[in-house]
């Protein structure tokens, strides 16, 4: 069998093309892993793939309409043009139809060049690290939890405009969890990375210890509103998800908590009383994403048609103050407004803020500090109210000193309203969410400082 | 199941036998002690309509092969895409380097228990049209009407219809010699009505009940559920739902239909049985159980009135199989007997731990692309053979809430402490439901939940709901599973009114 290259599926497939329009990209994917429980391995994996996607854009002279085809592997090309031709012709006009895009976006990749790979010996160094950590722990009477994953894809995609892109995207992660011999002390680190180079097990594995340590002493706290630090990881996993509602669609037809009451959507509202700016950036330090977007089926949150269009740094919230929704262009054309595309990263930062999360520990007369949150789901759109866990590590502060671990909390609350009660933020740094990792590990934000939590109830789980 | 079905001519002349013999005879020359192929073609469609007009209309074809060893005691796991015997060979060359890397962290000999040898096995789920044989645009158009008759009514303003399609076909090799070819499909529909109050800003939706199901396309043509009835229903219950009183936080008496039970026996009970959680393979993510194996045969579940099999074997359950992903018969068992905990769900490996003689076949991969872990069966809540149908149920409530739909869903990492939300939710008072309240949660914990159930109603209640979309495993893995349950009554259930939780 022979192996076309990447590039040449996409040439051959627009060369093949009978219709208005086509958008065809091929993902190489490649990614290595290794899991563990109890200081032992359970699974481990490397696994390949090649994804071809073929949308066709025909007019049947009721409007535009367009259809998508993906396949894995060695198809034939002809038939999946074919396929997604027919598609199109079949589909009603689309709604999202605009020219496709035929400006080359900023960043787009050399798209002669290999696809980018990685491989089981991306851990070569990890392993035995791990191996090691493992020792101390058992030495310690611990055991030890947890996830390594490296996965790079790189993306070519061709147009009937004259677009080829291409965007390598190296994503990488590690989560260790420590519990003592009996799971009745549970504790976590994680961190997301590109290339494992950055990963040290040890700090890992002392980060680990340290919380251990923290949980010796057990305090039992019932359900209440308490000053509570959200570390970085916890923050994160709450803001993505109003990241994920913020479709300016959905706010204009007032089925979000971004409507605004009488009509249109919050925009140009004041949502947080600090200086908070969340906002994504392709090019943020160590959070690369890609520049340009990758659109297989057309939603609220974008739009096929928009394949290949520069996606810019963007503020979502600006110094407090709600600046920009996710628009695809026809809904901006529709409601005069800019396209607005997402980007696969999210930052959260108060620019006047210096202090680290070790100082705002410190600065706590008393308070709950937590460690992750999981579980996360939404019980009222309206509010955003989004109801969850605390995970693996609830400590008590006291004078500014950790005094020992209380028991976990199912909480109710809403990120909008949390933006708007935060009282503090420490400088920003990386994390890597605990609960959305599966598909968002590009975050770096701040510790917040949020007066009156609500922990609806006790979680007796540990 | 449909006699005249067959797994489909294109996908057993993929060269399957030939990449058995050159991957597992390369393992076996590498020294595996155990080695499996599997090969899946798993075929997708979604169809997404807003406002009865085309979303987006997915078309995707997952092929690809997998290659699993125990070398010296540890796995090792390889996958790729592409069908030639000499990629065959190089997934087993590479499975075993995955082995040796591994072997530096691992300390757990990987051994599995028993199975007998199936050389020749075949399974075809149980429908009657398979969806990808029928035009793109027939479904399409299916789906448009069905969204303009639910747009069409009063104070619809707005409809979200989606539709995903799902045939799976998978061969299954092992150096044993089990040789299985199987092919699955499956279907779920939904329909959502939004109503939008500009001048307050409240929006609200209902959403269609009907379970996703293992069958094919006559399921929205008329087998299994009434569509259109369903549908012509869901205006007057979402007017109903706007201008219904905000409930009034407490402790009530709560009959929970099948639409929301089973979503709450899938995270209370279906995960909380399954013995690699139990365990602690998955304390990191998806998290343990409280209903560790020290437990088993003791745990006082719930009321006695409470039995709960596991089954991969109930006719268009979405868990249901022939042979799972090592090679083991579909099979049924029980969990809870008589409020007891009697059983749970494992696999090969696992089952050899606990020193049973034999896995009852809950092993599953999502794709070829990701190594089988143990899953989920299709976990049931039997019903009472003489127990009542859900209006005699109501009559036997003084004051108390009917739930129907599932919605939202949260539940902790040792499942213990879980919070539900719903489509509707009735207010009964003196034995007659008094029409919707909203904003209700009800929230409890696992064993004191089941062990209020004091009325499990009869085999013409119990109805087979399920999800596409179960989460486990890093990498994350996705898993359809069926739950079968009748409705049921328990007593003095935590209810919470969202509004008051946000602090409004």
């Amino acid at each position: 069998m022979t192996q076309l290259s990447a590039q040449e599926i996409v040439e051959r497939a627009l060369a093949a093309s009978t219709v208005d329009g086509q958008v065809t990209f091929v993902v190489e994917s490649s990614e290595a892993n290794l899991r563990w429980a109890s200081n032992s391995l359970t699974t481990n994996g490397a696994m390949r793939s090649r994804q071809i996607v073929v949308i066709s854009f025909a007019d049947g002279g009721a409007g535009m309409a367009a259809g998508t085809v993906s396949r894995t592997g060695t198809p034939e090309i002809a038939e999946l043009v074919a396929a997604s031709e027919q598609a199109a012709r079949d589909a009603g006009p689309a709604e999202d139809a605009m020219p496709l895009i035929g400006d080359k976006p900023v960043g787009g990749g050399d798209w002669d060049a290999d696809p980018a790979e990685t491989s089981i010996e991306v851990f070569a160094e990890f392993a035995p690290a791990l191996g090691h950590a493992f020792g101390e722990a058992r030495d310690r009477g611990d055991l030890l939890f947890g996830f390594a994953e490296h996965q790079m894809t790189t993306t070519y995609l061709g147009s009937s405009t004259g677009l080829r892109l291409r965007h390598d995207q190296p994503t990488g992660r590690v989560e260790l969890n420590g519990k003592s011999a009996d799971f009745g002390r549970s504790v976590w680190a994680g961190t997301g990375t590109r290339d494992f180079r950055d990963v040290s097990v040890a700090a890992l594995a002392a980060d680990v210890a340290r919380k251990m340590g923290w949980s010796q002493r057990r305090i039992d706290l019932p359900a209440g509103r308490y000053e509570t630090l959200l570390p970085p990881s916890a923050a994160s996993d709450l803001m993505i998800y109003l990241y994920w509602t913020m479709q300016a669609r959905d706010a204009d037809e007032g089925r979000s908590v971004f409507a605004k009451r009488g009509g249109g959507n919050r925009i140009g509202e004041r949502l947080a009383a600090l200086p908070l700016t969340l906002r994504s950036d392709p090019n943020a330090a160590g959070l690369e994403a890609a520049p340009f977007q990758i659109v297989q089926a057309s939603s609220e949150a974008g739009s096929v048609f928009d394949n290949g269009m520069a996606t810019p740094a963007v503020s979502w919230i600006e110094n407090g103050v709600l600046t920009n929704l996710i628009r695809p262009r026809a809904w901006a054309l529709k409601t005069t407004a800019p396209a607005t595309a997402p980007v696969d990263n999210l930052l959260l930062e108060d620019a006047t803020s210096s202090v680290t999360p070790d100082e705002m520990i410190a600065s706590t007369e008393r308070g709950l500090l937590l460690t992750t949150l999981w579980y996360i789901r939404e019980v009222d759109p309206q509010t955003l109210l989004l109801t969850g866990l605390t995970r693996d590590g609830v400590f008590l502060v006291e004078n500014g000193e950790v005094t020992g671990a209380v028991n976990n909390f199912r909480f109710n609350e809403s990120p909008v309203d949390l933006l708007a009660r935060t009282v503090q933020a420490s400088r920003t740094e990386r994390t890597l969410p605990r609960e959305w990792n599966d598909w968002f590990t590009r975050a770096a934000m701040p510790m917040l400082r949020v007066p009156d939590f609500n922990m609806s109830s006790v979680s007796p789980a540990s | 199941m449909s006699p005249n079905r067959t797994v489909d001519e294109s996908f057993l002349a993929l060269p399957l036998t030939a990449l058995a013999d050159a991957a597992l005879t390369r393992a076996v020359d590498l020294g595996c002690e155990h080695a499996d192929l599997r090969v899946e073609r798993i075929r997708t469609q979604v169809i997404n309509l807003r406002d009865a007009r085309p979303e987006s209309f997915t078309d995707g074809e997952d092929l690809g092969l997998a290659v699993r060893v125990v070398h010296e005691g540890t796995w090792g796991f390889a996958a790729g895409v592409v069908l030639t015997a000499a990629e065959a060979v190089r997934l087993a060359e590479e499975a075993v380097t995955v082995a040796k890397v591994s072997a530096a962290v691992n300390s757990d000999r990987v051994e599995l228990a028993p199975e007998p040898v199936y050389p020749d096995a075949t399974y075809v789920s149980a429908y009657d049209v398979d969806p990808f044989e029928v035009a793109d645009t027939e479904k399409a158009a299916l789906l448009t009407d069905l969204s303009e008759q639910l747009l069409a009514a009063d104070g619809v303003e707005h409809v979200q219809a989606t539709c995903m399609l799902v045939k799976e076909q998978k061969f299954y090799a092992d150096t044993a010699g089990t040789r299985a070819r199987q092919q699955r499909v499956r279907i779920h529909p939904e329909f959502t009505a939004l109503t939008v109050d500009r001048a307050t800003g409240q929006f609200e939706s209902m959403r269609t009940l009907a379970p996703p199901a293992g069958r094919g396309w006559e399921y929205l043509t008329g087998t299994g559920w009434d569509w259109r009835g369903e549908l012509a229903e869901i205006p007057d219950l979402l007017r109903a739902k706007t201008k219904a009183p905000s409930v009034q936080a407490g402790r009530y008496d709560v009959i929970i239909d099948p639409s929301n039970l089973f979503l709450t026996i899938h995270e209370s009970i279906g995960h909380a049985t399954e013995l690699d959680r139990a365990l602690g393979y998955e304390a990191a993510y998806a998290g343990t159980s409280f209903a560790t194996v020290d437990k088993l045969g003791t745990l006082q579940y719930g009321s006695p009135l409470m039995n709960v099999t596991g089954d991969r074997t109930a006719v268009h359950g979405l868990s249901t199989v022939g042979w799972d992903d090592e090679g083991v018969a579909g099979q049924q068992w029980d969990i809870v007997k008589d409020g007891v905990l009697v059983g749970y769900q494992v696999d090969r490996n696992m089952a050899r731990l606990r020193g049973l003689p034999r896995s009852n076949g809950c092993s599953f991969a999502d794709s070829s692309r990701h190594v089988p872990v143990q899953r989920m069966a299709n976990v049931s809540l039997q019903p009472d053979p003489a127990g009542p149908s859900t209006q005699e149920m109501i009559a036997g409530v003084e004051r108390g809430i009917y739930v129907v739909g599932d919605k939202s869903w949260s539940i902790d990492m040792q499942r213990y402490n879980f919070q539900f939300t719903g489509q509707r939710f009735y207010k009964i008072e003196s034995g007659q439901l008094a029409g919707q309240v909203r904003d209700v949660a009800y929230q409890a914990t696992t064993t004191d939940f089941w062990g209020s159930m004091s009325v499990v109603g009869g085999p013409e209640t119990y109805v087979l709901g399920g999800a596409f979309n179960c989460g486990k495993a890093q990498p994350g893995q996705t898993a359809p599973v069926s739950h079968g349950c009748p409705s049921a009554l328990f007593e003095n259930i935590n209810i919470l009114n969202t509004v008051q939780e946000a602090g409004r």
